[in-house]
């Protein structure tokens, strides 16, 4: 290639890309730029939609400080993600392994991921009836072996763990799937050279899978943690937030603020410290679980 | 929280959209009238209002949008912000207030001149005159509530049709009233609720189902009990200014209702949550339950349950007591034809359409004599509704309270409420709610 050529493609080139990038661009300016700089301005106002803002400073982040339940909204949902990403990770990468070293079937690896093509709402709205106290199948079987029934949904212990639960069920598959990529592109070499050198499947598993997934696990991670931060439907159509404030999650809480009691400034500085708290969330995992080598290099 | 994301969306853009179009109304066809409500069991009857009405005036359509009423709220919010709201849409006396203080809604008075107000029942009309002494809404339709039954359930425990119709209650023991929930309540060995080795910790039916706490106004929860001590929500109604929460007749009430989940009559709080009280109403869970004449159709709807109906019990003021709600049509302020919309206001408010509801026998139309109309329609599919017009004859209603800050009095409330009837807080925890709640009306 010539130094001319080389000079020259910028002049040639820019116009054309920009045109490539213009649909990407436009929906990201109109749809995510515009409305997150708009929220930011909006949680220094009073603003209920169908008057005018009205500026105030930083008052709705000194009321947030001294509102019990938005802390109460931080714990449930702290509560919440802890719960659904322990589990589902845990199960996901062992179902990963299951079906990358156990089977081959096309059948049943796809089979794992029909949950997830359940709609959200839906999902959640089977398990209601089937975890229901009087009339769900699941506590009229616990009922039958002569087990004490349980409150699912109502009970203030078990609301949350429902909740992560069900979430838990839908996601597995497609956790499963994402990590199972990762276990894919670990090369058959590095498990022969193991396998000659005599270790097992739970130490092959602990010295060679899970160091060399460390880059994927954390995308699933981020991904992961940043979806479980947002968790809304499900609490929506099931328990609505109760007992009480046992299931009221950051996300509906700054839903009913804003479009049930029209406090939409003081729901856009919830908005604001949630985005900041996701923010910090995917940047220390990325630091600390080093995403950016990969210890197969 | 994606589904409500993408609303905003295609709110923003048909904001965007509507400015380009000069704000003219959008694609709108010339002559029509978009007209909201949240009840799809009555839709086809105001459809056939909405037919009638064109052909009076066939230069005017109406368009008829039904959304739940969960969705119902916020999406005429974000239609009002974006411009793009009905002409005409069924109000709530709990909602409209923060509209009228928004500017969102038409002053109907200079609008609809030549309404003989007296045709509605008695208070109706009054609720829809806000604070600046003009009205917003004419009257559509009324609600009460009454006891549901299980007949089956009800002749199993020795109790006849008339020990049903004549019921008292009070705060202390609970009267008749609970005698009867206490019979009807049979625990796994058939034991019922007023004999000795009744088990509450493994009961098959309760006596009252309940559907949950009850939020702020206990429409069909408590307030037929609390009403009948001399307890009222507010100072005044409408447009209160201070909730009476921290009343010893309220406390005292909400402690005896409390108390049948104690002694088992009634189901925990927490296994409410799920199945709605009407569905184990329908699978034999429960032998009575309390709700409104709109759910009468769900309820004689169940197969293989006979359903019984009978007035709310008497208190201690020696009367029987109902909330007593309204709806009514309000016209958007925003609207594109507000002769047009207020000609359809004037119209579902008549005769002309309410007869056709009330013939259709799913609601009380707010019209007396259409009223009437409709008791005759219950009657036709069987259906003895004189539990819950009797309220309106006897004069035992009182109404549904009306105040500005109506949804964050709800947003305290119901979390304040559920902590009583869960048992994780005694009643007198309502005093400090109730205080939450009046200072939202301190400086306003």
């Amino acid at each position: 290639m010539t130094t001319a050529a080389v000079a020259r493609r910028p002049r040639n080139q820019l116009l054309p890309a920009l045109g490539m990038i213009a649909p990407a661009a436009l929906g990201f300016l109109v749809f995510y730029l515009y409305p997150t700089l708009r929220g930011a301005y909006l949680s220094l106002t009073e603003y209920n939609v169908l008057g005018s803002p009205v500026f105030v400073g930083l008052q709705n982040y000194v009321d947030m400080a001294k509102d019990d339940v938005f802390w109460n909204a931080v714990r449930v949902t702290f509560l919440y993600v802890v719960l659904n990403i322990g589990f589902q990770t845990v199960l996901a990468v062992g179902l990963a392994v299951l079906m990358h070293r156990l089977t081959k079937s096309v059948l049943i690896r796809g089979s794992l991921l029909l949950p997830y093509l359940i709609a959200n709402v839906v999902v959640a709205l089977l398990w209601f009836w089937m975890l229901d106290f009087n009339i769900g199948i699941v506590n009229a079987v616990i009922d039958a072996i002569g087990l004490p029934k349980v409150a699912f949904f109502g009970d203030e212990a078990w609301t949350v763990a429902t909740i992560a639960g069900v979430n838990t069920w839908r996601h597995l598959g497609y956790t499963a799937l994402l990590v199972f990529a990762g276990l894919q592109m670990i090369p058959a070499s590095v498990y022969e050279a193991a396998a000659v050198d005599g270790a097992g499947e739970w130490r092959t598993f602990w010295r060679i899978t899970l160091p060399l997934l460390r880059p994927v696990l954390v995308l699933v991670l981020v991904i992961t943690v940043t979806g479980a931060f947002q968790v809304f439907d499900t609490v929506a159509v099931t328990t609505a937030g109760g007992p009480g404030n046992a299931s009221r999650v950051l996300q509906l809480y700054i839903y009913e603020q804003a479009f049930a009691r029209g406090h939409f400034g003081y729901a856009s500085a919830m908005s604001v410290v949630l985005f900041l708290v996701l923010a910090g969330a995917a940047f220390a995992q990325m630091r600390l679980l080093r995403a950016g080598e990969s210890d197969l290099s | 929280m994606k589904r409500k994301m993408l609303a905003g969306a295609v709110a923003l853009a048909s904001l965007s959209l509507t400015a380009c179009a000069g704000g003219s109304g959008g694609a709108e066809a010339e002559g029509q009238i978009d007209y909201w409500l949240w009840d799809s069991n009555q839709q086809p009857a105001y459809q056939q209002c909405a037919d009638a009405f064109h052909e009076a005036n066939p230069d005017l359509t109406v368009k008829i949008t039904q959304r739940g009423w969960d969705d119902y709220w916020s999406a005429l919010t974000t239609a009002f912000s974006s411009g793009t709201g009905p002409d005409v849409f069924t109000d709530h006396v709990s909602k409209y207030p923060e509209f009228v203080a928004n500017g969102q809604l038409l002053a109907l008075d200079d609008h609809i001149a030549d309404v003989d107000l007296d045709q509605y029942s008695a208070g109706l009309a009054d609720l829809w005159v806000a604070q600046d002494g003009k009205r917003y809404g004419l009257p559509k339709d009324w609600d009460t509530v009454a006891i549901f039954y299980n007949q089956k359930m009800v002749e199993d425990a020795g109790l006849s049709e008339e020990d049903m119709q004549d019921l008292d209650w009070n705060p202390e023991d609970g009267g008749t009233y609970e005698e009867t929930i206490a019979r009807l309540t049979v625990d796994a060995n058939g034991v019922r609720g007023d004999e000795p080795g009744f088990d509450k910790d493994d009961v098959a039916v309760y006596g009252l189902g309940i559907p949950g706490a009850g939020y702020e106004n206990g429409q069909t929860e408590w307030s037929m009990y609390t009403a009948t001590t001399g307890w009222t929500h507010t100072d005044k109604n409408p447009w209160g200014t201070h909730y009476n929460y921290d009343d010893p007749r309220f406390q005292d009430t909400i402690a005896w209702w409390y108390s049948l989940i104690e002694k088992g009559y009634a189901p925990p709080l927490e296994t409410t949550i799920g199945a709605s009280v009407n569905d184990n109403f329908g699978a034999g869970k429960s032998a009575i339950n309390i709700s409104g004449d709109w759910m009468l159709s769900t309820y004689f709807g169940y197969d293989g349950v006979d359903v019984g109906l009978a007035p709310t019990p008497t208190g201690p003021n020696g009367q029987r007591a109902s909330m007593f709600n309204g709806l009514a049509d309000s016209v958007w302020a925003g609207t594109d034809n507000p002769e047009g919309a207020a000609k359809w206001v004037a119209f579902l408010g008549s005769t002309d359409c309410q007869d056709l509801v009330g013939a259709a026998g799913v609601v009380f139309p707010a019209i007396t004599s259409s009223a009437e109309i409709a008791t005759e329609a219950f009657a036709e599919k069987g259906i003895d509704v004189s539990p819950f017009t009797t309220h309106v004859e006897d004069g035992t209603t009182f109404l549904f309270p009306v105040t500005d800050h109506a949804s964050d009095v709800h947003a305290i409330m119901t979390p304040a409420m559920d902590e009583v009837l869960g048992g994780k807080a005694d009643v007198s925890s309502l005093t400090e709610a109730n205080e939450q709640v009046n200072a939202l009306f301190d400086g306003s």
